[in-house]
């Protein structure tokens, strides 16, 4: 019985190996050609710059996530359901599209400002470290929720009616299982943003408003670029990955099993308080949903116009792109799902760091190192969307895994043990345990996975040929040639296709569970 | 039966000659090869001469394009690289990867410009772009600038080519007054964006009063949208110009094809298509002449400092710009 339990505790570890690999190999072939790291003030002060924006926005995100997801968790009210998929929305958005979706709002000539000058009020400007960390906000803040709301909802329904039978208030269900499941959770939430934060780029300098707002993913393009320096590119994307690092290893510490214990599954609410309670998830629902929606509206009215107007590229680039976003999502739930049910069984902090880290890599290294790599063995661009496809996995597996590990933890915890005795294991396991009872996080993994590797720019841009561009790649062509409707109309088809995938791998998800 | 024989043995020998069509590699920016931008058409002119297969590889944005040089090294399957501009020519010459081209063109450059291992194919120059119904009289100089409260967006020099001019275009202009210029403009900048696609973007969405571009953007809008409103503004210092360069890699194994794509460059059928594919002044003026619009803005005195200047002075220029806006 020991033995056949034993493939899978062999391929988790196989797995995370390739996935350091992946993250180290390009990392070293990078620092092989450069001469020496040394890394000067200026790369400090970026250093410094990142983590401090990645701290504020993932504290802020988690934070404020936190009383919109219970207000999700214990309202009922219409438009609950489209308000949940919209939450998936903002995270699909490519970054500069995001940034000028949010300037519609809170530009020099955005609403905001209309309204203030109408107010006779002085205008605010967007641009700085507040400006970083609210478009990071605006991101990131729909995926917190979501995670939370998860936790929430995986409170069993047990706990839930005995203590309402013993009369708890608001206060005593927080202490009693509310900060129990947040104390699981929220960790790996603020973790992630964190992580993906940090190696942010095109949104960081477009509203930084300057080079004090410089990040090492910038150095590191400097350091390429600028000087062909490829040891201070190793140097700085080394750096970026021990941050990441100390960043796991916090995350690691902080979390605690709920150990809320096995339930029935049926579904029940958590009792939903009136008075001054019911104003404030009224409050929290109502801006959160203004503070998301604004901005994707602006999206969508500058993506209209243009639509009659596209050129031939935009149709086989995004077939592509579909095609590579569920290659990944299916290569990425796989891998997320094989690694998470062997972390809920003996958990390490070397799983946790090879689940998280492709995250906190650079991009620009991640993409040249590979490039190096390939090179000697093959020309490059004949390569460009299975490298794409490998590298949008190792993107969007970190979220999976963290979207994934809780339920898979309490899965084991509560069936593991019937499961063994049972001796149900391998393909009958996953098809009558693991499949039915992680159905709702894995549709909704599955959902952001393929939804971000659409968007992601990735290392296409290094690895294209001429006839391989892929549907953000032509987005960011039409920028550079002044075609700006067209581009707003490209990006619009690409959010609605990740929304689409999205939307279809979620739902089912929820369906499946339900 | 002695037919088929013949036509097998037929087929044999024409199929290696058909795999031997001899491909010529040219290593380009991005939007060189869109459906939209100049590729398509030299593309179909040049293998209408040459019995050859043209073939455009993007390498990302012009930044990218020498990196990516260095990267490939000796090992490089491209043949030539198209798309460098003056202030990366003297880099690109240190890395020993070029081979000299041995001509001498005329152009219609309004500069003196010859290197040996680079031509000219088109060039433009930087200007602040403005729109003439919000913005009617714009500053005519950066210390005008700097005292009025014109608010403008520019492009990062570490990752942007017109980044990179503007600070050129400051140090050509003032020298060792560089510092205090920017320390000037400081209060003006909006914000810094990663390449030239962002910073127009917010211009066109209001972000900002004007944007740093080249003198032929207000052309594209007056050709492609019917759109007059938008101007270059002219500066009493001169304007810094970008000439863009090609040149041959001394790995190339098709030499000579790479000279017959060189002499190509500077003929007609090329530099006819440039105006409106790629928004840049053609180094020679087609035989059509030029289309409306671009000759609306034409500053009185062009600035360009030579490759081995722009290296030279390039780190100090971009430490005195970081010092200046970080505050």
């Amino acid at each position: 019985m020991a033995s056949r339990a034993r493939p899978l505790s062999l391929i988790a570890p196989a797995l995370a190996a390739l996935l350091l690999a992946l993250v180290l190999a390009p990392l070293a072939a990078v620092g092989w050609r450069g001469a020496g790291m040394s890394l000067g003030p200026a790369d400090w002060a970026a250093v410094r710059f990142s983590v401090t924006q990645a701290l504020l926005s993932a504290a802020i995100s988690t934070l404020l996530a936190i009383p919109v997801a219970r207000a999700l968790a214990r309202r009922r009210f219409p438009g609950r359901s489209l308000l949940v998929t919209l939450m998936g929305a903002p995270f699909l958005l490519p970054a500069v599209v995001a940034v000028l979706g949010l300037l519609a709002v809170f530009g020099r000539s955005g609403l905001l400002n209309q309204a203030l000058v109408a107010m006779g009020l002085p205008p605010i400007s967007i641009y700085g470290l507040h400006g970083v960390v609210l478009a990071h906000v605006f991101l990131n803040l729909p995926l917190a929720t979501r995670m939370i709301l998860h936790g929430w909802l995986s409170i069993p329904s047990e706990r839930i009616r005995l203590a309402q039978s013993l009369g708890f208030g608001p206060s005593e269900t927080f202490r009693h299982l509310e900060w129990p499941m947040l104390r699981e959770v929220l960790p790996g939430v603020a973790l992630v943003i964190l992580v993906i934060c940090l190696t942010s780029f095109a949104v960081v300098l477009t509203l930084g408003g300057g080079p004090a707002a410089t990040t090492i993913e910038l150095a590191i393009y400097q350091a390429v670029r600028f000087e062909f320096d490829l040891g201070r590119a190793a140097g700085l994307a080394g750096v970026q990955l021990a941050v990441g690092v100390i960043a796991v290893l916090a995350a690691w510490t902080l979390t605690r099993p709920a150990g809320f214990g096995a339930g029935l599954d049926r579904g029940l609410p958590l009792s939903a308080p009136t008075g001054w309670r019911r104003w404030g998830d009224g409050m929290a629902l109502t801006t959160s949903a203004l503070f998301l929606a604004l901005p994707l509206a602006a999206v969508l009215w500058r993506g209209l116009p243009g639509l009659t107007d596209l050129p031939a590229s935009v149709l086989p680039a995004a077939a592509r792109s579909v095609a590579v976003a569920l290659a990944s999502a299916l290569l990425a739930t796989t891998a997320a799902l094989t690694l998470a049910l062997a972390a809920a069984r003996h958990g390490s902090p070397l799983m946790e760091g090879a689940a998280t880290l492709p995250l906190a890599t650079s991009g620009l290294v991640l993409g040249t190192g590979l490039f190096l790599l390939i090179q000697p063995f093959a020309p490059p661009m004949s390569l460009a969307l299975p490298v794409t496809i490998l590298v949008n996995t190792a993107l969007s597996l970190p979220y999976l895994y963290r979207i994934l590990l809780p339920e898979a933890r309490a899965l084991q915890a509560d069936y593991g043990r019937l499961a063994d005795s049972l001796a149900l294991h391998g393909w009958s396991r996953l098809r009558w345990l693991v499949l039915p009872r992680l159905a709702r996080p894995l549709g909704f993994g599955a959902g952001i996975a393929a939804a971000l590797s659409m968007g992601d720019l990735g290392v296409i841009a290094l690895f294209a040929g001429e006839r391989q561009a892929t549907l953000p790649l032509v987005v960011s062509q039409l920028t550079g040639a002044y075609r700006m409707e067209a581009a707003a109309s490209a990006a619009l088809i690409l959010v609605t296709l990740s929304f689409v995938l999205f939307w279809a791998c979620d739902a089912g998800g929820r369906r499946a569970a339900a | 039966m002695q037919k088929h024989l013949l036509a097998a043995g037929l087929l044999t020998i024409a199929m290696p000659a058909l795999a031997e069509t001899p491909v010529l590699t040219v290593l380009t920016y991005d939007s060189f090869t869109t459906e939209w931008g100049p590729g398509p058409a030299i593309e179909t002119a040049f293998e209408a001469t040459c019995a050859c297969d043209l073939r455009f590889v993007p390498a990302g944005d012009g930044a990218a394009l020498l990196a990516r040089v260095q990267l490939e090294g000796a090992a490089s399957d491209a043949d030539l690289v198209l798309g460098l501009d003056t202030s990366l020519t003297a880099a690109a010459s240190a890395t020993q990867l070029f081979a000299p081209h041995g001509k001498t063109p005329k152009t219609d450059l309004p500069v003196d410009f010859a290197d040996p291992n680079f031509l000219p194919f088109d060039w433009g120059w930087f200007a602040f772009v403005h729109d003439k119904t919000k913005l009617p009289e714009p500053p005519k100089s950066f210390e005008a600038l700097a005292a009025s409260d014109v608010t403008i967006v520019i492009q990062d020099p570490r990752s942007s080519t017109p980044g990179l001019g503007l600070l050129l275009w400051v140090k050509a202009a003032y020298g060792d007054r560089a510092p205090e210029i920017w320390q000037g403009l400081a209060d003006n900048i909006v914000t810094v964006t990663p390449g030239w696609s962002e910073a127009y973007g917010l211009f066109l969405e209001g972000e900002a009063d004007m944007v740093l571009s080249y003198t032929t953007s207000p052309a594209y809008h007056l050709i492609a949208e019917g759109d007059d409103t938008k101007a270059a503004a002219l500066f009493d210092e001169g304007h810094y110009m970008q000439i863009e360069v090609a040149g041959k890699l001394a790995s190339s194994d098709q030499p000579d094809l790479a000279d017959q794509f060189l002499d190509f460059m500077l003929t007609d059928a090329f530099q006819s298509v440039i105006p409106q594919t790629n928004w840049m002044y053609p180094v020679i003026t087609p035989a059509a002449g030029l289309p409306e619009g671009f000759d609306a803005f034409r500053p009185a005195k062009s600035l360009l400092l030579s490759p081995a200047e722009a290296q030279a002075v390039r780190d100090a220029a971009l430490a005195e710009w970081q010092a200046a806006l970080a505050r």
